[in-house]
């Protein structure tokens, strides 16, 4: 007999495995039932029918979907993404660099905001209601009011324009060296900071006061403990799993959402990617994206839900 | 200006004394920042060009799908770097001759229908090879096969055989065609071994550069190219292209000092940018021109009186002044402006003038139901703007414009060309002929305007075989009065290209033919 735990383990892989395949024939699907052919989208409007019947033909476009759908996911699996359509470039390596780019900024961002936030909510939670909460309130709220770009064109003209600290052109490449590297997005990194902030900070907060209604949590006090000791001892342990669970959205939303980021500040990193090949219309590329997305989506919920099934001492320690 | 300054000045300029150093004894002789910074770019530019340096170029219009095959080269960024890196045949000058490339001279027949190139010897492509009059025959070749997805295919639609002779290339057009050698400086045609067929994207080509890194829609680095058979261009070690496709983040790049160079400054800040003492805005007067188009054939818009109506009921300046803030001249609904050889300057503007928009529409009989225009942000910048521009001034002449605004993805294939009445812009071509044979002609795919005239066409024809100049710029002047006075183009007013650079390069010279020098900055520019 496995050890209960163990088995609610296996079944939540099992069910993010399921979805991710649930997930890849959506996204086969909807790109497959898009308006348009993609044999004429390549060759445009005015090319003869022979032509356009020639490429379905060479792309093997005139087979079943359901042939072209497992062929496309085993190739996938084996992280074969064949070649993109508008410049015949192999998608794997150029998703390779993008993806590396992607997660550098991500992690670097998140090495700032999760640590802060968290520390913050637990300080909001210590002076509920004073002063120092409102303060981080307002301030985090505000970052996460306004509109990302505004955000990255006020720091870039502080930062890089009248002080010159930091680069306003994030572009990273293969040459650089890793504090190279940090310099060149520590004013992205600055603004999904102050983006992911307020959303993680506010749940921390809420999260831990809501511990704090226990009953336990007031004999604690009444044992004389320190509160900050109370808040980060007892309290924070029982509301690791609704923290964590934020945390990982915002990591995830770090991953796939910050093309208006990359954008602003040049970085060659999926998103732009991913908007570059939808409007020209390159299918597989689009495919190939959707289902990194929809993977590390799955894979940092799959890690949220792991992490609240292990933080959860009626599960760890069964009668 | 003393003796003394100007010693600092030629030290400066030559490069023994740095800029800082220079300004700072400027400053000491009693010369302020400005007037030393400008008196020291203009002893830079009289000293010469100079080796060496990496420029950094901040460029809009590259995406993560563009190739290094020349055939499919559509946007800003490929066109620099092709410019960069490859040769073509010939090259057009700013006021408007020729400048031999890979073609060293060339000679028509009287009939204007078998062009010769003579190939210049000595130049090799950056793998080492030699260029050969077959390399360029094949080149030429593979941009005229419908299957190579050209972008070059309409220039050279009209050329029937290509064959060599000798150390020639001869050309045979199906009509007469006197523009021939202009129509060869187009970026796409620049010259590859065997014509690119084995590997049209290998990124070997004959220029002043060569490739080192190509990293679509990111960034594309470039170094001299030692074997390059002309010393007097290509002046940097290294070249490095960025793309920078938001127009706030390239400014700061120029402004911050990460880019020496950028294209497309807005022009509603480039009065922002210029500010800056040690940054200069250049603005190009070219052929690009942003447009109201009427289909001649679709009512209303077939009645000639109402598409008068509408041509005198739009206030270009008022236009001018607000949509590109001043950055352009007014348009005189032809598609040709002065940038053009053999340009008619003679040919009377057309006025803003509400009572002759009144007269006309008058006489249109048009029953006041509203008409409607379409437009859209990607039309051209301001596009929305225009359009409600000029529905205010056509109401106050009493004509009714109704405008619908329509999303930007899927403009081009739902809406222009497609709308009897839309907003839209043309980026200009190399000669009259081609611009007129893109979209004017009868039998063109993208006559835009529906304008089927047969005299036009004729005369077209006619001119397009006329080696004649005289003669030539009159059926010009007659063409463009035709689409002037019976076409369905409103041209309000053509945009001036918006570049900008910092002090750190020299040598800029106006080039009407295209933004960036013709897109030629990297390769005749050097640092200062």
């Amino acid at each position: 007999m496995m050890h209960p735990i163990l088995t609610l383990l296996v079944q939540r892989i099992a069910l993010s495995l399921l979805l991710l395949l649930a997930v890849s024939v959506v996204i086969f699907v909807g790109t497959e039932i898009l308006p348009g052919d993609v044999a004429r989208v390549i060759l445009g409007q005015g090319a003869p029918e022979q032509a356009v019947e020639n490429l379905r033909a060479q792309m093997g476009l005139d087979r079943p979907a359901t042939v072209r759908y497992f062929e496309w996911l085993f190739n996938a699996l084996q992280g074969d993404f064949g070649v993109a359509l508008s410049n015949r470039r192999d998608i794997a390596t150029a998703i390779g660099q993008r993806l590396g780019n992607t997660m550098f900024l991500a992690a670097v961002a998140a090495a700032f905001a999760v640590p802060l936030a968290i520390f913050l909510g637990l300080l909001a939670v210590r002076y509920q209601n004073r002063w120092p909460d409102r303060l981080i309130s307002g301030v985090t709220l505000t970052a996460i009011s306004l509109p990302e770009f505004l955000l990255g064109y006020v720091i870039m003209y502080v930062f890089a324009v009248q002080l010159g600290w930091f680069p306003s052109v994030s572009s990273v490449h293969g040459g650089m060296s890793f504090w190279q590297k940090l310099n060149a997005v520590a004013l992205p990194a600055m603004v999904l900071t102050l983006v992911v902030l307020a959303h993680m900070m506010r749940m921390t907060r809420a999260a831990i006061l809501n511990v704090m209604q226990s009953a336990y949590i007031e004999t604690a006090e009444l044992k004389g403990l320190r509160k900050l000791t109370l808040i980060f001892r007892h309290a924070m342990p029982n509301a690791i799993a609704p923290i964590v669970n934020v945390v990982m959205i915002n990591l995830a939303y770090l991953v796939v959402g910050v093309v208006v980021i990359e954008v602003v500040f040049v970085y060659p990193g999926m998103g732009q990617y991913l908007v570059d090949h939808v409007s020209r219309r390159d299918v597989p590329v689009v495919q190939a994206c959707g289902l990194i997305f929809a993977t590390v989506y799955i894979g940092l919920n799959l890690v949220a839900d792991l992490v609240s099934i292990l933080t959860n001492p009626r599960l760890r320690h069964p009668k | 200006m003393n003796d003394q300054f100007r010693y600092l000045l030629a030290r400066a300029a030559r490069g023994t004394l740095d800029r800082r150093a220079f300004m700072g004894r400027a400053a000491a002789l009693g010369v302020s920042g400005a007037m030393a910074n400008t008196l020291l770019a203009s002893a830079v530019r009289a000293e010469g060009p100079r080796r060496g340096g990496h420029l950094t170029v901040g460029l809009q219009g590259g995406e993560s799908t563009n190739s290094l095959d020349p055939a499919l080269a559509a946007s800003q960024v490929p066109y620099m770097y092709l410019r960069a890196s490859g040769d073509t045949m010939v090259n057009v000058n700013p006021d408007g001759t020729l400048d031999g490339r890979i073609a060293e001279e060339w000679s028509a027949s009287p009939d204007a229908q078998t062009w010769t190139f003579k190939i210049r010897s000595g130049v090799s492509f950056h793998n080492g090879q030699t260029l050969t009059p077959d390399d360029v025959a094949m080149t030429l070749r593979r941009h005229s096969d419908a299957d190579s997805q050209s972008g070059a295919l309409g220039v050279m639609r009209g050329v029937e055989d290509i064959s060599v002779n000798g150390d020639s290339v001869v050309l045979r057009t199906s009509t007469p065609n006197a523009d021939l050698p202009y129509l060869l400086a187009d970026y796409h045609l620049v010259i590859q071994p065997n014509g690119g067929i084995d590997d049209p994207a290998s990124g070997i080509f004959s220029g002043a550069y060569r490739w080192v890194e190509d990293q679509p829609g990111v960034r594309h680095v470039l170094e001299k190219f030692d074997g390059y058979w002309d010393d007097s261009v290509g002046h940097f070690n290294s070249v490095e292209i960025l793309v920078i496709n938001d127009g706030t983040a390239r400014t700061s790049a120029l402004q911050s000092g990460q880019v020496q160079l950028i294209n497309r400054v807005e022009p509603r800040t480039a009065g922002l940018v210029a500010r800056a003492p040690n940054i200069s805005v250049h603005s190009t007067a070219g052929k690009g021109h942003y447009v109201f188009i009427m289909h001649c054939n679709t009512a209303p818009f077939d009645n000639n009186d109402l598409r008068l109506a509408l041509k005198y009921a739009i206030d270009r300046e008022d236009m001018l002044d607000r949509i590109l803030r001043g950055y352009g001249s007014i348009g005189n609904d032809m598609p040709i402006n002065e940038a053009y050889p053999l340009f008619d300057a003679s040919i009377p503007q057309r006025e803003f003038d509400l009572d002759r928009a009144r007269h006309h529409y008058q006489r249109s009989g048009h029953d006041g139901s509203p008409i409607i225009l379409r437009t859209s942000d990607v039309a051209f910048p301001g596009a929305v703007d225009a359009a409600q521009i000029f529905q205010e001034s056509a109401a106050a002449a009493g004509i009714p414009i109704e405008i619908i605004r329509e999303p930007g993805d899927g403009y081009w294939s739902e809406v222009w060309n497609v709308q009897p009445f839309s907003a839209s812009y043309w980026g200009g071509r190399a000669v009259q002929d081609q611009m007129y044979s893109t979209a004017y002609y009868s039998g063109a795919d993208w006559n835009d305007t529906r304008f089927f005239n047969e005299d036009f066409d004729r005369l077209l024809i006619q001119a397009r075989g006329e080696l004649d100049v005289a003669l030539r710029t009159e059926m010009y002047s007659e063409m463009g009065m035709m689409v002037r006075d019976e076409g369905g183009l409103i041209a309000p007013m053509f945009n001036d290209f918006l570049d900008a650079q910092n002090d750190q390069i020299a040598g800029w010279v106006e080039n009407p033919n295209g933004e960036m020098m013709n897109g030629f900055a990297p390769v005749l520019m050097w640092q200062a």
